[in-house]
């Protein structure tokens, strides 16, 4: 049980940095991301700035959206998208990431004491790297 | 499960943890005052810590490194603030500079560990509070500007913390 959330745990994390390095990995999401810190564009206004389709801009900003860096928001027939400048979001955020890495740490120490009681149990020795 | 309970306080930038373990008080102790125990479970399986100095007492200090998959090194240091074995330990985790020093740009946390008997084994709670607001934000805004390789070295800074 232990075991399977520290894996869980580990692969949420893996799957966030993922997400951001990913989302940061092109140069026009970047260039999205500095827009919407400006200002709030609208994904149209956003799509006339660049030599491609509606349609992949919208791609881009759903994937910097995965990566938790915008949030998009529909006003009237425009869908408005912002680079996450609220603080309660990011104090969530930074709160959620510190929780994340505190449960990785209690999961370890606990197996690490049923290591240390029980160092001859193959199923705990030597076995948490 | 281990942790008991989590509560989050986004106005006070506080986690509180509560863990419950199945060993005596000094045996959970001991996990954070062996240094050799604690490069255990400091740092997430990706980035192993080492300490390379390690005093609890409340004049005394902690400096270690994460080492990330590419051999890349993050620096970290406590101040340890008040050290009561095996009961309770304060101290503030900082980020360091490439030598090893105190970097003063960098965000800090102030964290509190308590021990108490609990059903026959042990429960731990654990504040973690972030220096300041502005701290918090900076490191939720780092990364936008300065490209990707910051951006990943400060989120895994971050789940450091």
């Amino acid at each position: 049980m232990l075991t399977y959330n520290q894996m869980v745990v580990d692969k949420l994390t893996d799957e966030a940095v993922d997400d951001l390095f990913h989302a940061l990995a092109d140069a026009t999401r970047r260039d999205i991301l500095r827009r919407s810190a400006r200002d709030e564009p609208s994904v149209s206004r956003l799509a006339e700035a660049y030599p491609m389709s509606f349609a992949a801009v919208q791609k881009h900003v759903a994937v910097l959206e995965r990566a938790g860096l915008v949030t998009k928001e529909r006003r009237g027939r425009e869908q408005i998208v912002r680079s996450d400048h609220d603080a309660v979001r990011r104090a969530r955020l930074a709160l959620d990431r510190l929780e994340a890495a505190w449960r990785g740490r209690v999961d370890r120490m606990s197996h690490l004491l049923e290591e240390i009681s029980d160092p001859d149990d193959p199923r705990t020795g030597g076995r948490d790297r | 499960m281990t942790v008991t309970s989590v509560d989050k306080d986004f106005d006070d930038l506080t986690l509180t943890l509560i863990a419950d373990f199945d060993a005596s008080p000094e045996q959970v102790w001991e996990l954070w005052a062996d240094p050799r125990k604690l490069e255990r479970w400091w740092g997430p399986p990706t980035h192993p810590a080492t300490f390379e100095r390690h005093d609890l007492s409340s004049a005394g200090g902690v400096s270690y490194y994460m080492t990330g998959p590419d051999g890349e090194r993050y620096g970290g240091w406590w101040q340890v603030t008040a050290a009561d074995p095996p009961k309770s330990l304060e101290f503030t985790d900082g980020f360091a500079n490439d030598d090893g020093t105190p970097n003063p740009e960098m965000p800090t946390t102030e964290v509190r560990m308590q021990l108490t008997e609990h059903d026959g084994g042990t429960r731990m709670e654990l504040r973690s509070v972030f220096g300041t607001r502005e701290q918090m934000e900076q490191l939720a805004e780092m990364g936008m500007e300065e490209g990707l390789k910051q951006a990943v070295g400060q989120m895994d800074a971050l789940l450091a913390a």
